[in-house]
């Protein structure tokens, strides 16, 4: 199980590479979005994979039953995704902004913008 | 007061600015007030903080009761505090700089309460004592600058955020996933436990790798070589007020998180990422960035070079790793983060007074306000490393733990970006505050025409005054400042009592009930 | 786009249904799968569905406070719901519970629940309403009147 999901981490994060080195800021929005999932996969297995109950407390008991999975991993995935929503959120109105005043998703035009003013 | 108390309140003060700013949008007056009571407020309480260390040593809070390494520590040492207090100086410092240097709309659009959030992200970085939530916080801090980079939507701004923006997230993933390696590698994201635990990793090229994770994540914020070029095209697009609380203070979080992790943590194969690895880095930083900014023409685009440059010097420290050398590194950031921060607010000066931040349409500043010129030759001179001010002690140093490590070629290095920073300084002397050129066209354009002085501009005056202040203060009592930095540097060189503050006795570490089934020591991800 | 009265129908059903499920979510959060932040979404997303089917501006008074309001809300309850352990001399940030005549039992993670909900709901919408206020044709374009409220620019 590991080792296929190695394999899948993988290819994910060659498709994020790929997309990160596109002109167009609106692919390398998605190829972020891509490799942020990559690396909770990558959390997440690293976690440990085991087939394993879901780690909730039993009423009245004070640790998770034996055999459950690893809670910590989960949360910070949970943590992750949480954040990574946000960014996203935030990186796609940014994208849309700098595409209203500049007319363009061209990262090549804003190469060109900052040397124009020097 | 309580220990723990003053361990929260550097985050819970600008959080409840934040949430009562964002309450009072449309009261812009009550807005600059609550931001400058919370940034003063943590002024006072990292002072309060540096009081109780040095009583009683480090302290650690866990939150929510539940005992490190289970739970989530604030950890407070030297470092720091100095940190807390270094930041909450430029923090009281951008609050007054900001009510004439921000304008209605920004304020409209959140100003305020993004400017707490930030606080809030950095106080956060220096007192977690824990991996995971060193990132929950780094993320605090880049969404709020973000926001704060763009606000107020300018052409200039969206171009610079884009690139900003869009590095950083790649340095986050970058984090995650180093902060992912280690748990998976050592079963906990205590920093305290991990400098235990990493040390018996049987696979030390393994744990070497993921330092290299992290060296490239904190150097994309450290704004490192070859990671840096996101920090000169945006640094210069917000108003003055912004990028120099940005220049002052989020680079050297990065550097912060890089000392802490390569004091800390990765300490198992110092040959390589230390002598070689950060060695390289420093000096590859330092002439970089100088040259960089050579080539510029815009106040802050020089600045911003010289930031790159700066950081090098830093890391310089680290990577000499010789305890003098770390006492180097610590009075650079103090020395560098009030310096650099009162050079931007200079800037905002310069272009309210004389029209623009071009340094071909500045000149003469010097005739018309000596002052101001006054003050930008304290910070100036002290960041080129002019003798006796701040950033000679600071260079002195470093050079000296240098020489006694055998590393001549990086302090032959240092010593050369010292002659070209006093070239860069120069060249804005000579540009914005000394007479124009001969050249009958320029002195045509629009540039020549001079704002008179307000109210506004004279309240900008007062906080450059104070950290020029500061930068004289650290230059006559540069003793009590080197024992501060030597205190902490002690601290860095032996994490021992870093690790017993948070870990305390060893039976309440082996409390079974969050202890995790993984094959922790068995070292390494893959181990059969 | 225009309006489609099968979505303005279905949204005037399905509205109050996903706040009210969005609720049940939050407040199943302690014991079981749910929360304040996956309740929170649900909620944004019912409004987003009511901007839809009848715009921004309908969606904005069919919320009566002005989201950022409830951000700033949601911050303040988690950090009250913080800050309280303190005043009892326990550490910051624990739980405490109390239990109500009824066997009702609060606490404050509920309280904390409560306000990273509103915060969700509240950033999740400000976007919504800040890429529409800038014309992506997402949502309804007639009956908008010339002045549209001052939008923060990525708040």
């Amino acid at each position: 199980m590991e080792t296929l999901l190695a394999f899948v981490i993988g290819a994910l994060v060659a498709i994020a590479v790929y997309q990160l080195q596109r002109r167009d800021l609106v692919r390398m929005v998605i190829g972020i979005v891509i490799l942020s999932n990559a690396v909770n996969l990558l959390l997440f297995t690293l976690g440990r994979m085991t087939r394993a109950e879901a780690p909730l407390i039993e009423l009245g008991a004070k640790l998770p039953p034996e055999g459950s999975a690893n809670p910590l991993s989960q949360a910070l995935i949970l943590t992750a995704i949480v954040i990574g929503f946000g960014l996203l959120a935030f990186s796609l109105v940014l994208v849309y902004r700098a595409y209203r005043s500049l007319d363009t998703v061209d990262a090549q035009d804003f190469v060109e913008l900052e040397f124009d003013d020097a | 007061m309580d220990a723990d108390l003053l361990l929260i309140l550097p985050l819970v003060l600008p959080l409840a600015a934040a949430v009562l700013a964002l309450l009072f949008r449309n009261v812009p007056r009550v807005q600059a007030g609550i931001n400058l009571i919370s940034m003063s407020g943590v002024l006072a309480v990292s002072l309060g903080l540096l009081a109780m260390i040095n009583e009683q040593g480090i302290q650690s809070f866990a939150s929510g009761g539940w005992p490190a390494p289970f739970g989530i520590v604030l950890v407070a040492d030297y470092l720091s505090v100095i940190m807390l207090i270094v930041s909450a100086i430029i923090g009281v410092a951008v609050a007054v700089y900001a009510i004439p240097n921000i304008d209605a709309e920004r304020v409209h659009f959140g100003f305020y309460p993004f400017m707490n959030l930030l606080m809030l992200g950095i106080n956060g970085s220096f007192l977690t004592g824990d991996l995971f939530n060193l990132y929950v916080w780094f993320e605090v801090m880049l969404i709020s600058s973000f926001v704060l980079i763009v606000l107020g939507n300018t052409e200039d701004q969206l171009a610079g955020a884009v690139k900003y923006v869009m590095i950083n997230l790649v340095s986050s993933l970058f984090f995650l996933t180093g902060a992912g390696l280690v748990y998976g590698t050592a079963g906990t994201l205590n920093m305290a436990e991990l400098a235990l635990v990493l040390n018996e990793v049987e696979s030390s090229g393994l744990v070497t790798i993921i330092s290299m994770m992290f060296l490239i994540s904190f150097g994309i914020k450290a704004a490192l070589f070859p990671l840096f070029f996101w920090l000169p095209a945006s640094y210069h697009t917000p108003p003055a007020a912004v990028s120099a609380f940005f220049a002052g203070l989020l680079t050297k979080v990065g550097v912060y998180a890089m000392i802490r992790v390569f004091t800390l943590l990765f300490t198992q194969d110092i040959g390589y990422t230390h002598t070689t690895m950060l060695m390289w880095v420093a000096g590859l930083t330092m002439v970089t960035g100088v040259l960089g900014a050579a080539a510029q023409n815009d106040f802050r685009r020089v600045l911003s070079f010289h930031i790159v440059s700066q950081i090098g010097y830093m890391i310089m420290g680290l990577a000499i790793y010789t305890p003098l050398a770390l006492i180097g590194a610590v009075f650079y950031i103090i020395h560098h983060i009030i310096v650099k921060a009162n050079l931007f607010l200079v800037s905002g000066v310069a272009q309210r007074l004389g029209g623009s931040f071009s340094l071909k349409k500045l000149k003469g500043l010097y005739a018309h306000h000596p002052g101001l010129a006054i003050l930008f030759l304290i910070p100036a001179f002290s960041l080129a490393g002019f003798p006796p001010l701040s950033g000679f002690w600071a260079k002195l140093v470093l050079a000296k733990a240098g020489i006694e490590a055998g590393a001549y070629g990086i302090v032959a290095v240092a010593i050369a970006v010292g002659l070209f920073t006093m070239f860069s300084m120069t060249k804005i002397w000579v540009k914005a505050f000394l007479p124009g050129s001969s050249d009958p066209d320029a002195a045509e354009n629009d540039a020549t025409e001079r704002r008179p002085m307000t109210m506004g501009t004279r309240l900008m005056y007062v906080p450059i005054a104070a950290l020029a202040g500061i930068t004289i203060m650290i230059s006559v009592f540069a003793g009590p400042v080197f024992d501060l930095a030597e205190r902490s540097a002690n601290e860095l060189s032996d994490s021992s009592a870093y690790i017993e503050a948070v870990l305390g006795h060893e039976e309440s570490a082996a409390d079974p009930y969050t202890r995790l089934d993984l094959d922790r020591r068995s070292g390494g991800v893959h181990a059969p | 786009m225009r309006l489609s009265l099968i979505l303005r129908t279905a949204a005037r059903l399905l509205v109050p249904l996903m706040i009210l499920f969005s609720v049940f979510l939050m407040l199943r959060g302690h014991n079981e799968a749910g929360g304040g932040f996956i309740g929170g979404l649900v909620s944004a997303s019912a409004f987003a569905l009511y901007a839809m089917a009848y715009g921004t501006q309908d969606a904005r008074r069919a919320l009566y406070a002005d989201p950022r309001t409830l951000m700033a809300s949601g911050v303040g309850i988690a950090l009250v719901s913080a800050l309280i352990p303190l005043f009892s001399g326990a550490p910051f940030f624990k739980g405490l519970w109390t239990t109500l005549p009824g066997g009702v039992k609060l606490g404050t993670p509920i309280l904390f629940d409560i306000g990273v909900y509103l915060l969700v709901v509240g950033m999740t919408l400000v976007v919504i309403y800040e890429l529409d206020d800038d014309g992506l044709s997402l949502f309804p374009r007639d009956n908008r009147p010339g002045t549209t409220p001052p939008s923060s620019p990525a708040a």
